[in-house]
């Protein structure tokens, strides 16, 4: 009897119905169609509803008179001549200067709380506590309209101003600081704090590379010191003092001269600052709190100091931990920045999905530019926080 | 798998094609089929449209409304407010969250041709003004050099303002806020030297003030703010019948009829007035409404004059003299277009 050899069948080659491979990127597509024709369907449906009503589209409007005024601007804008455009970069700038100043200013705070909560002093990690539970359990809304209405404007009007040290004047027209104007030979004083900052960065670096080579150690704190302050001080003597200062002054209703720093502005960077550095306290506390208790006592046991010991063992460990949290309190705090709307605040919000919004009518372009906005800022600082992360990750060998 | 993409379709399906029904019923059917009309109106300026403690809407915006509800529905109750800022109506409008819009809000070329919007027709001809506190002893607004302005946003009065400024080469500050609350609060609160809205909103937000009488109102009015009531594009129907709404209440007060006579009106052999209440010809019809409309709009809302005293005139708080609001027969600007 002869049996016929029977080949194993390929169940590839049998059926491409049945390759898994084949199937998935079937699936895939599949999907990735059906979504594509949802996201095309929709603008469609739009942009044609916008037609039949008549409803002006497009983005035209970028090049068009804005013809309003903004009080807080970091760029030239007024009603005479500049465009919506212009607001925009307007409102997107004071966003970025309150986001970027709170997230600086929540960082230490948010550290140095966090630190508190741990400490040994009970009156100390009691007052953080309370800080704690206080600030993170109201809404962030309600606590920006008690730094504007509660704290910020029962200062008295510009006739009777507090008058502060060093010419600053206090109103509740917000805080006026003295403008510094440079007289001629006053930039080689900017030149030298500049050239004292980077020397004061590389002598950091060189002293822990130093350190890291040999252990010597050496003071950079005092050293950076004298290069970004003394010395810049001493040019500004040798100088002649080249620095003056306009002070602000009253004329008529309001004070004339001098930087002005908007309550609103001031309401909403106290308000982001407290209540986002309450969150990264308890980051921060849950970061140390995950270093083994063994390696502070291994660090005593060494001899290094409370302080040594926090900054050099405990920190950097923690820090692992604490980064990807402290992404989302960033990311937090800019997003939380809209709600500059509810104390007049002009940010991106206010003044672009507000103003602009309801002088152009618009809705639809502007509101979708004002999210890429929002969502590029927190994907940017994603990014940076992330790249810092892989640093600071652990070097597994 | 399959089920799964028979509902993504589904859900494809209706957002391609939404809308496209929305056209082919007209809003009147629609309003009479739901028993409601969806009106969007100010948060709360009163004298034109503000809630009382039970949540009952007055003013004269509120009126109209009630008007069209009145000769829609012969009830003047069916009617849902929607408060709505300055800064979202146009956008309730346009999504169709509100069936109309009748909140204070300016005639403008640019709102009436690039919005996707029609204006029905002007309610309340006003004007833009300032306040500021007496103790500052200034008597025009040409004296506000320097001043810090609080403004609403999202406002042609925050256009005017800037308008107003550059015109007189004066420097300003404006600090702008969301809602008109806000925006009153902060000038209470000395944030601002003055406060500028439409003079009518001036007199109605100076009684929310802890002492109004502190407060007084400059004599420059710096622009023309014809207010009315506002519809979307595409549907003439409901238009005729928001316009033909305020006409009516206009005839209603030069004609004489008012909510008390108007049973002997109904009487009349006047063939004006025969044809206003419908006695005679089918004007109501003509707009998909009964003949008998504007009795019902009479009987429940009253003229355009009866409505204008209860609500900003001598008989509410605000004592808003008729001005440029009296009729065109008594030297203002109220002029409707005849019924025939």
């Amino acid at each position: 009897m002869t049996t016929i050899p029977t080949e194993p069948v390929q169940p590839g080659k049998a059926s491409l119905l049945y390759d898994p491979k084949i199937r998935g990127y079937v699936y895939q597509l599949a999907l990735l169609a059906v979504v594509g024709f949802l996201i095309y369907s929709a603008a469609s449906n739009a942009i044609e509803n916008l037609r039949a009503q008549k409803i002006a589209s497009g983005f035209g409007f970028w090049h068009n008179a804005a013809g309003f005024d903004v009080n807080q601007k970091l760029i030239p804008f007024s009603a005479s001549g500049s465009t919506y455009g212009q607001a925009f970069w307007v409102g997107l700038l004071n966003t970025l200067l309150v986001a970027s100043i709170g997230i600086v200013l929540a960082t230490f705070l948010g550290f140095f709380v966090g630190v508190a909560r741990l400490s040994s002093n009970w009156i100390l990690a009691k007052i953080a506590m309370v800080y704690v539970e206080v600030i993170r359990n109201l809404p962030l809304l309600l606590q920006l309209f008690f730094w504007y209405n509660a704290v910020l404007k029962p200062l008295p009007n510009p006739r009777q101003s507090i008058e502060l040290p060093a010419g600053i004047l206090l109103n509740n027209r917000g805080l006026y600081l003295p403008d510094p104007q440079l007289e001629p030979g006053g930039s080689l004083i900017v030149l030298t704090f500049l050239l004292g900052l980077v020397g004061a960065i590389t002598f950091r670096y060189w002293a822990r590379k130093q350190q890291e080579a040999t252990g010597k150690q050496y003071p950079v704190g005092w050293i950076a010191l004298g290069l970004v302050v003394v010395l810049p001080f001493f040019v500004y003597l040798l100088m002649g003092r080249p620095i003056t200062f306009i002070y602000p002054e009253l004329a008529g209703f309001n004070l004339r001269g001098g930087i002005q720093i908007f309550p609103e502005f001031v309401a909403l960077l106290v308000g982001l600052t407290t209540y986002t550095a309450a969150f990264i306290a308890e980051v921060v506390r849950a970061g140390i709190l995950a270093v083994s208790k063994g390696q502070s006592e291994a660090a005593h046991a060494l001899g290094l100091r409370p302080g040594a010991t926090l900054k050099l063992v405990v920190i950097p460990q923690a820090m692992r931990v604490i980064i990807p949290p402290l992404t989302s309190n960033y990311l937090n705090l800019t997003k939380n920045s809209s709600l500059a709307v509810a104390i007049g605040y002009p940010d991106l919000v206010q003044v672009f999905t507000g103003t602009v919004l309801n002088q152009t009518g618009q809705a639809v372009e502007v509101v979708a530019i004002t999210m890429a906005v929002y969502l590029t800022i927190s994907l940017v600082t994603s990014l940076f926080m992330n790249i810092y992360n892989k640093r600071m990750a652990l070097v597994e060998r | 798998m399959n089920r799964f993409v028979s509902a993504a379709l589904a859900v494809a399906a209706t957002a391609a094609f939404a809308g496209g029904a929305q056209a082919q019923t007209g809003l009147l059917a629609q309003v009479k089929s739901r028993g409601q009309l969806i009106c969007g109106v100010g948060p709360g300026l009163a004298g034109f449209g503000i809630p009382d403690a039970q949540g009952n809407w007055s003013g004269l915006d509120v009126d109209l409304c009630r008007a069209i509800s009145a000769a829609v529905f012969n009830d003047p109750a069916k009617v849902k407010f929607i408060p709505l800022s300055s800064k979202d109506r146009f956008t309730a409008l346009q999504s169709g969250e509100v069936d109309l819009l009748s909140r204070n809000t300016t005639w403008t070329m640019s709102r009436d041709t690039s919005l996707g919007l029609n204006f029905a027709g002007v309610n309340y001809y006003d004007g833009q003004g300032f306040m500021v506190r007496k103790k500052l002893g200034i008597d025009s607004a040409l004296k506000l050099a320097g001043a810090s302005v609080c403004t609403q946003q999202g406002t042609t009065t925050e256009l005017n303002l800037a308008d107003f400024f550059r015109a007189n080469k004066l420097k300003y500050e404006v600090v702008a806020f969301a809602s008109a609350d806000e925006t009153i609060k902060a000038y209470e609160s000395g944030r601002c030297d003055a406060f500028t809205t439409d003079a009518s909103g001036l007199y109605a937000e100076r009684l929310k003030l802890g002492v109004p009488t502190d407060h007084i109102v400059l004599p420059e009015i710096i622009s023309k703010e014809p207010l009315g009531p506002v519809v979307r594009h595409g549907d003439d129907t409901w238009l005729d019948i928001v316009k033909w709404t305020h006409f009516a209440m206009l005839n209603a007060e030069e004609l004489g009829v008012t909510k008390t006579n108007l049973d002997e009106m109904l009487k009349s052999e006047n063939p004006e007035i025969k044809r206003l209440l419908g006695t005679e010809g089918k004007f109501g019809e003509a707009v998909g409404l009964s003949n008998d409309w504007v009795v019902r709009i009479v009987k429940h809302v009253g003229n355009y004059g009866e409505s204008f005293e209860r609500n900003v005139g001598a008989n509410s708080l605000l004592k808003i003299a008729r001005g440029q609001n009296a009729l065109w027969t008594k030297g203002g600007l109220q002029y409707a277009p005849p019924i025939r």
